[in-house]
């Protein structure tokens, strides 16, 4: 019965989406017709979208082992809060989760019609809507998670061990969809720019507020996930350039790059860069969900196997063939660099930051998808690792924190050399005065003595023009603060990832760690630490075994100090064995103790210690990050220059989530 | 017109450029290839680079040594000795596929510093393990 729903709502979801498809492109295509009949079509995909999601939940609560999701991820020993997370655990109720989303944009876009933008808001429609057939199918044919099973399992295994040990699972998957999926929206409008013709910036406008929140929860949500990796699969990290992390990174860099590129107040004619990052970061997407979802990572072979992977390369092929085609037909007159009235001037270290995230976007995908294309034309089977991307990635990153340093210090135009220098100055001396003070103190090691300096300097100057933005005039500093939200919450971001940078350079260069077998009673050292192993207590719940290390950790030379319990936890209904760190947080380190093994008869286990400094920062830097994207949302509600023929007085109440800057809430048109 | 195009043709080429020594900087020895013990004992480059040798741990043959661990690694009726620093972690198991990291040494003894563990939201365990401690 629940499969029959499930299976039902998804295919009434395709018809529904193929229908929007055609009626908003007929919209698009010849004004007059009603728009009632395609807001209804896109209605009723997110309503099936709706019930599809609601149906696979039910049966998850229910344990209605008869589906087949359920049976393979769901289980009666399961907590409540990881049987709702279920839902994303895996492959097929994943792309569930990614359709509700994606059919929620297209709900939302379809309310939001910028201002004198109603044919590119047409178009922009009909490419979302093609999107969602295309996902809708490729559930509905290729990964429904709905087939029944029979004969029906009494229980099943739960969701994968590791997708069970950390409350951040109900956060971080739903976070990066929404910000993946949110990249449609200005990749359809880019899309909409060059059908309808007019590449000109009422595209931009409507692209690039659709762009900050999806970018605002991607940032979100891969902080979540460095978070997720650093406490749950204890290894001691946070990041390790896994394919799975430069999927997320990827559309990050280049939605970053186009938020840049869409900066308003230029009127330069720069339409094929914006239009390629837009379409870019969702192309990108596409690929990362290819990379990570198909199985071709494993092994080039592997992908062949599952219908999925086939039907996802041949979309991103299309759909890029498509962009580049028509990039080419409509792309409109070549950009033409205007001549920069000085070097150092905003213009040109925009260009330089466009440059430099899309050259560290390329050298991530070229690292990530290097094996691929080895195995595919060589047959050799080779490793990118974390080297490759340290040496190649990281400069050019440190590179983009310098500008990022001194971008904000530039003006638009050229500055007399005597005032540059006068602003200059103060951040400058504090990067030198950082390099010098961390460089004598300690030997972290070129790159990130680098990082660190640059860190000093992008903190430094958005110090000295967030103080320029507050500083005491005529208007009140609220009412400034609500004008120059933007400028503030870009001012943010830039702070979050100078604090980022630091945190990261700080954990690489001055973690310590080690790792010994101990008997009951031996205790093993680092600089800064040591942990003692108290005992050992084996511990069981239902069919699942723990092994519990309980330790002594003290600052090393003392004897007082807290006690930890790192964690081997055994499934046998998934066969999997999950390592459980102790993560005990302080201001300005972390104690991460790893329980590795266990001997045999009990007797000693091996234990890895770590003290990884300034780790916290990270995370709060990309809360800081996140709440700049949050705080740039919209615009300040008064205006000084009313838009004309705008419906806003229409309601008082402000429209819910969209993130409309120039587009007003339409009734039906 | 002439001059910023011929301006942006000059970036793009610098930037590719640059962009291009980087990516062949960067791959050129942090590249690590996977080799069967065949492999590893008939090819003469295969001693000078790091590679990641897989195989299935031949049941019986692990044994401590000191702070070491060794165990033989077997594919496709080839077999080599492997000397791993430190314990493998829980998730290493006698007749299970194993793929492990490092040098071959001269005396045809690989020297491995690391178990390859995969990590990423589909991590799927190789096979049957038993429980933490219950087997050696």
């Amino acid at each position: 019965m629940t499969s029959h729903v499930g299976t039902w709502s998804l295919g009434a979801g395709l018809a529904a989406s193929v229908a929007a498809t055609l009626l908003w492109l007929r919209l698009a295509l010849a004004t007059g017709a009603s728009v009632r009949h395609a807001r209804l079509a896109t209605g009723a995909s997110l309503l099936a979208a709706a019930v599809s999601c609601g149906t696979l939940e039910w049966a998850l609560l229910r344990h209605d082992f008869g589906v087949r999701f359920v049976a393979d991820n769901g289980g009666r020993h399961v907590p409540l809060y990881y049987t709702i997370t279920s839902l994303w655990s895996s492959l097929d109720g994943s792309l569930l989760l990614w359709l509700l989303i994606l059919a929620g944009y297209a709900g939302l876009l379809c309310r939001v019609v910028p201002a004198g933008g109603q044919r590119l808001h047409r178009y922009a429609m009909s490419v979302v809507s093609a999107v969602t057939v295309f996902f809708f199918a490729l559930t509905y044919f290729a990964a429904n998670p709905f087939h029944p099973v029979h004969p029906v399992p009494a229980d099943g295994p739960g969701p994968n061990p590791l997708l069970q040990q950390h409350p951040a699972m109900g956060l971080h998957p739903p976070l990066l969809y929404a910000g993946y999926v949110g990249l449609v929206v200005p990749f359809a409008y880019a899309v909409a720019g060059l059908l309808a013709g007019r590449a000109g910036g009422a595209w931009l406008a409507a692209a690039r507020n659709w762009t900050v929140p999806a970018w605002a929860m991607l940032t979100a949500g891969i902080t979540l996930g460095a978070w997720w990796s650093y406490a749950v699969l204890g290894w001691g990290g946070y990041w390790a350039w896994d394919p799975v992390e430069n999927a997320s990174l990827l559309p990050w860099l280049t939605a970053t790059a186009f938020l840049h590129a869409a900066l308003p107040g230029r009127r330069v004619a720069e339409t094929g860069w914006r239009v390629s990052l837009a379409c870019a970061s969702f192309l990108l997407v596409l690929v990362g969900t290819f990379l990570t979802r198909s199985g071709v990572v494993a092994s080039v072979h592997a992908f062949t196997e599952s219908t999925l992977g086939p039907i996802l390369l041949g979309f991103i092929l299309l759909v890029t063939a498509g962009v580049v085609v028509l990039i080419g037909w409509r792309g409109g007159p070549r950009d033409s660099l205007p001549l920069p009235a000085s070097l150092l001037s905003r213009p040109i270290a925009l260009i330089g930051n466009r440059i430099l995230l899309t050259s560290i976007a390329g050298v991530v995908l070229i690292g990530t998808v290097f094996p691929l294309l080895a195995q595919a034309t060589t047959g050799v089977r080779a490793a990118v690792g974390p080297a490759y991307f340290n040496r190649s990635a990281l400069p050019l990153a440190i590179a983009a924190l310098a500008l990022m340093g001194l971008a904000t210090l530039l003006g638009p135009g050229a500055r007399r050399p005597g005032d540059l220098a006068r602003r200059v100055a103060i951040p400058v001396g504090v990067a030198l005065a950082t390099v010098a003070v961390t460089g004598l103190l300690s030997r972290p090691g070129p790159m990130a003595l680098a990082a660190f300096g640059c860190a000093a300097l992008a903190l430094a100057g958005t110090a000295r023009k967030l103080l320029d933005e507050l500083r005491p005039t005529r208007s009140h500093w609220a009412r400034r603060l609500r004008h120059r939200r933007r400028a503030l919450g870009g001012l943010l971001a830039h702070a979050g990832i100078a604090i980022i940078a630091a945190g990261v350079a700080a954990s690489s260069a001055y973690t310590v760690s080690a790792e010994r077998e101990l008997s009951v009673g031996q205790s093993i050292d680092v600089r800064g630490a040591s942990a003692r192993l108290v005992a050992l207590d084996r511990s069981r719940s239902g069919t699942d075994m723990t092994v519990r290390a309980r330790l002594a950790l003290a600052p090393r030379g003392r004897s007082d100090g807290e006690a930890a319990a790192p964690q081997l936890r055994y499934y046998p209904q998934r066969e999997a064995t999950v390592s459980v760190p102790d993560i005990r947080s302080g201001p300005l380190h972390d104690t991460y103790t790893t329980l590795v093994a266990t001997s045999a008869d009990g007797s000693s286990a091996t234990i890895r210690l770590a003290v990884n400094p300034m780790v916290g920062t990270i995370w709060a830097g990309g809360a800081l990050t996140a709440a700049g994207g949050l705080l740039a949302l919209r615009r300040a509600p008064r205006r000084r220059r009313p838009v004309a023929g705008t419906a806003r007085s229409r309601g008082t109440a402000p429209p819910p989530a969209p993130p409309a800057a120039t587009a007003v809430r339409k009734g039906s048109a | 017109m002439t001059r910023p195009i011929r301006g942006r043709l000059a970036l793009t080429a610098v930037v590719l450029t640059g962009a291009g020594l980087l990516v062949y900087g960067g791959l050129r020895d942090t590249l690590t290839y996977y080799r069967t013990p065949a492999e590893i004992t008939t090819d003469q480059e295969a001693r000078h680079t790091r590679t990641r040798l897989g195989g299935e741990v031949v049941p019986g043959s692990v044994r401590r040594d000191g702070g070491q661990t060794l165990f033989r690694l077997a594919a496709d009726g080839h077999e080599i000795t492997v000397r791993q620093r430190g314990v493998p972690p829980e998730t290493f198991r006698e007749g299970q596929g194993a793929v492990v990291e490092g040098l071959l040494g001269p005396d045809g003894v690989f020297r491995s510093d690391q178990v390859v563990v995969r990590h990423g939201n589909e991590y799927r365990p190789a096979g049957r393990e038993s429980p933490p401690g219950a087997a050696g």
